[in-house]
């Protein structure tokens, strides 16, 4: 035995330090713990993307100036899967969204707040590029992030990262957007073709292959409100970009709204071929599924070919279309000229669409 | 887009309504047989262009709304259980069982996923060895080649945690109940283009000479369903009952060999409960015997679930075309997509919901 136990000379060169290493490249708990690692995330990933005076006094809240008009206020939080998609990821998307959600009501996006609540695990390398995309997109809508929080939760408790972005923005004098505004005889127009951003997620998720790949229309519409307030401007009634539940939910909300009907023609509602025939497969309607860079606006008659022209002037627009028009009867109900020359009704959504079985 | 536009052509279809009205000297009920042909014959508003002497009845070929309750409950149960990921196509997910819908096992953590197709419901037992995969095989013959596929491959690959909870219903059966019972009143079928394309139009001779009824095989587009109709009604007219193939770019006699061969090989027919309607006689496909270990309900002794169906719902009168959707009183009252009491308010190819959707006051 002894002859066995021939002893080494110690060599300090080889000794390890079994404490943790200080690099870390995935997010933990301790990150939104508010300590240490919370500053340091802060300082690496959210102030080089987002600066800003006001974001820089890392104060409990922004302290703002507005401009004089009234103020409009939205939120919205964010959880799409996956979190980066061909055409955007959740960053863009939660500002796109926010500062779409106030553009809808007429106003000048100002500033937005983020907060970010983690799953534990995520690579920071991937909140890095979230962070990044939000702050391009804030900078391309005019947009400054001013305030902000982080939570981490345990794995299994959250899907890698969900985001929440409120918004203000300055509403001028003289701008009354309200779906209670849509008249009869006023104009439907849809800013491009429909159902673009659902059916790229869905093709992700699913694997679904084109021949082309299919992005996703997330973008910012303050630019095309901004364009059609210009050459309308009280004549311009409603405005709404038609996400969740997609145009047919969005029109069927404000035909309730205003007590009015809605008559859509179908051959002049412009759906590209990649996505119809993803639709044909799945059994999907394109009405009803989401957009994240199109806007319907609702146009007295007399302005309806002016925003029209406006807005196919830019890239955001170039395939806007009058899709219908408003009508005394019958009250809340969105009815559809089909292609063959028929009319029904389309109706809400009771929930999500399912693909069919045949 | 290719090979859709010029099917849903404006043209096109009034000119098959004109000609379809200048065939036709007196009333006519067909009956469209699929749940497809029904949708889209409401949502296109094909019948608003018919003559109103002709009338179509929705028929049962809805698989989501034929599907018994009872087996809703037995995926129910096999849902909730730790071990299994259970696998459907989307639109079953919503169907209410007698306590719970699959939709809920979800929210509740079971773990329930849509798939588009039962080859992938294998490729996740091979992925997930340690879990029970199921596949809730409903469907007519169209989706009965890819279900009879994923068995075989499972076989193949030996997979002994891959099972189907299997429902499915053939079509020439109920074409046969709805016609021998005592007041049926259809004069016509336009029979399902996709069933056909698999199957074939054998087994409708039969039918056609024992009623003396025009069996029409159809598409599903505008134009096919509008070609469809005039050839059965011209039939009508002339006093002929005999097969005819409306739908001739997807369809022939003789179906796809290769496809039924593999169904043959799986499957075996058997009596099966319809929901609303009740047990037709060799109206189904189950495993045979060989492939009886692929059997999610014997795997889980799930069978001794039984579930009565409400009595409030009046499904089967709908579905045999006794009865409209706008006939039954707890129509878009108590029954409604949101809060379905039978199934043909769940699916969007069910005769309720399609006519709820796109039918109340245009």
């Amino acid at each position: 035995m002894s002859d066995e136990a021939e002893v080494k000379p110690v060599d300090p060169s080889q000794w390890s330090c079994p404490a943790p290493s200080a690099r870390v490249d995935t997010i933990q708990v301790a990150h939104g713990g508010g300590g240490r690692m919370s500053q340091k995330l802060m300082e690496q990933v959210f102030l080089p993307a987002l600066r800003n005076p006001a974001l820089e006094a890392l104060h409990d809240g922004a302290i703002l100036s507005l401009p004089p008009g009234r103020v409009a206020f939205t939120t919205d939080s964010y959880v799409i899967s996956p979190i980066f998609f061909p055409g955007g990821d959740i960053g863009s998307l939660a500002v796109h969204g926010t500062v779409n959600d106030l553009a809808m009501c007429g106003a000048r996006p100002l500033h937005l707040s983020a907060g970010f609540i983690i799953e534990e695990g995520l690579p920071i390398a991937s909140l890095q590029r979230i962070v990044t995309s939000m702050a391009r997109a804030a900078s391309e809508a005019g947009v400054t992030v001013v305030t902000g929080d982080t939570k981490v939760v345990d794995r299994g408790k959250g899907d890698q990262i969900f985001i929440n972005t409120a918004g203000i923005g300055v509403v001028p004098d003289g701008v009354e957007i309200a779906p209670t505004r849509a008249r009869p005889g006023d104009r439907v127009i849809v800013s491009g073709e429909i159902a673009v951003h659902g059916i790229a997620i869905l093709s992700v998720r699913q694997g679904l292959e084109f021949e082309t790949e299919m992005l996703s229309d997330s973008a910012s519409l303050h630019e095309l409100v901004g364009a059609a307030l210009d050459v309308a401007g009280s004549y311009l009634h409603v405005l709404r970009d038609p996400t969740r539940g997609g145009v047919a939910s969005a029109l069927n909300e404000i035909a309730t709204a205003a007590g009015v009907s809605i008559e859509l023609e179908e051959r002049s509602i412009p759906v590209n071929q990649a996505v119809q025939g993803a639709c044909e497969l799945l059994g999907f309607d394109p009405l009803y599924v989401a957009n994240e860079g199109k806007c319907l606006a609702i146009v007295a008659p007399s302005h309806a070919k002016a925003v029209l022209d406006t807005w196919r002037r830019h890239p955001l627009g170039r395939d806007a279309a009058i899709i219908g028009q408003v009508r005394e009867e019958p009250k809340g109900r969105l009815v559809l000229h089909t292609r063959i020359g028929a009319r029904r009704v389309v109706d809400m959504l009771s929930g999500e669409q399912l693909p069919r079985i045949c | 887009m290719r090979f859709v536009d010029e099917y849903r052509d404006g043209g096109a279809v009034r000119l098959a309504a004109a000609a379809i009205k200048a065939a036709q000297s007196r009333p006519w009920s067909l009956m469209e047989i699929c749940g497809g042909q029904t949708h889209s014959i409401l949502k296109f508003g094909l019948d608003q262009l018919l003559p109103e002497a002709l009338t179509l009845v929705h028929g049962p070929g809805c698989p989501v709304c034929v599907t018994p309750l009872e087996l809703i409950d037995q995926a129910v149960e096999i849902a909730a259980r730790p071990e299994v990921i259970f696998t459907s196509f989307g639109d079953m997910l919503r169907v209410p069982g007698s306590r719970e819908s699959l939709m809920q096992v979800k929210a509740e953590g079971g773990d329930v996923r849509i798939v588009y197709s039962p080859l992938d419901a294998v490729a996740l037992a091979q992925a997930n060895p340690t879990r029970q995969v199921v596949f809730f095989a409903v469907g007519f013959e169209t989706t009965a080649p890819a279900n009879a596929m994923s068995v075989w491959r499972a076989h193949e690959l030996r997979l002994d945690n891959f099972s189907i909870l299997c429902s499915h219903v053939l079509v020439p059966p109920a074409i046969d109940a709805i016609l021998g019972a005592p007041d049926c009143r259809i004069q016509g079928f336009l029979a399902a283009g996709h069933v056909c394309t698999v199957e074939g139009t054998h087994d409708y001779e039969p039918l056609a000479d024992k009623y003396h009824v025009p069996i029409v095989v159809t598409g599903f587009e505008p134009v096919d369903l509008m070609a469809g109709i005039l050839a059965c009604v011209k039939q009508l007219e002339k006093g002929e009952a005999v097969v005819e193939n409306a739908y001739k770019r997807s369809a022939n006699r003789d179906g796809n060999p290769p496809a039924r061969a593999l169904v043959r090989r799986v499957f075996e027919t058997c009596d099966r409960a319809w929901r609303g309607i009740g047990v037709i006689p060799q109206s189904g496909l189950a495993l045979r015997g060989e492939f009886a270990a692929f059997d999610a309900a014997r795997r889980f002794d799930s069978s001794h679930i039984k579930t009565e169906e409400p009595k409030e719902c009046i499904a089967g009168q709908i579905l045999l075309g006794r009865k409209r959707p706008s006939q039954c009183s707890a129509f878009g009252q108590q029954c409604t997509p949101e809060h379905p009491l039978g199934a043909p308010m769940v699916s969007a190819e069910g005769a309720c919901a399609a006519c709820y959707g796109y039918r109340r006051t245009a």
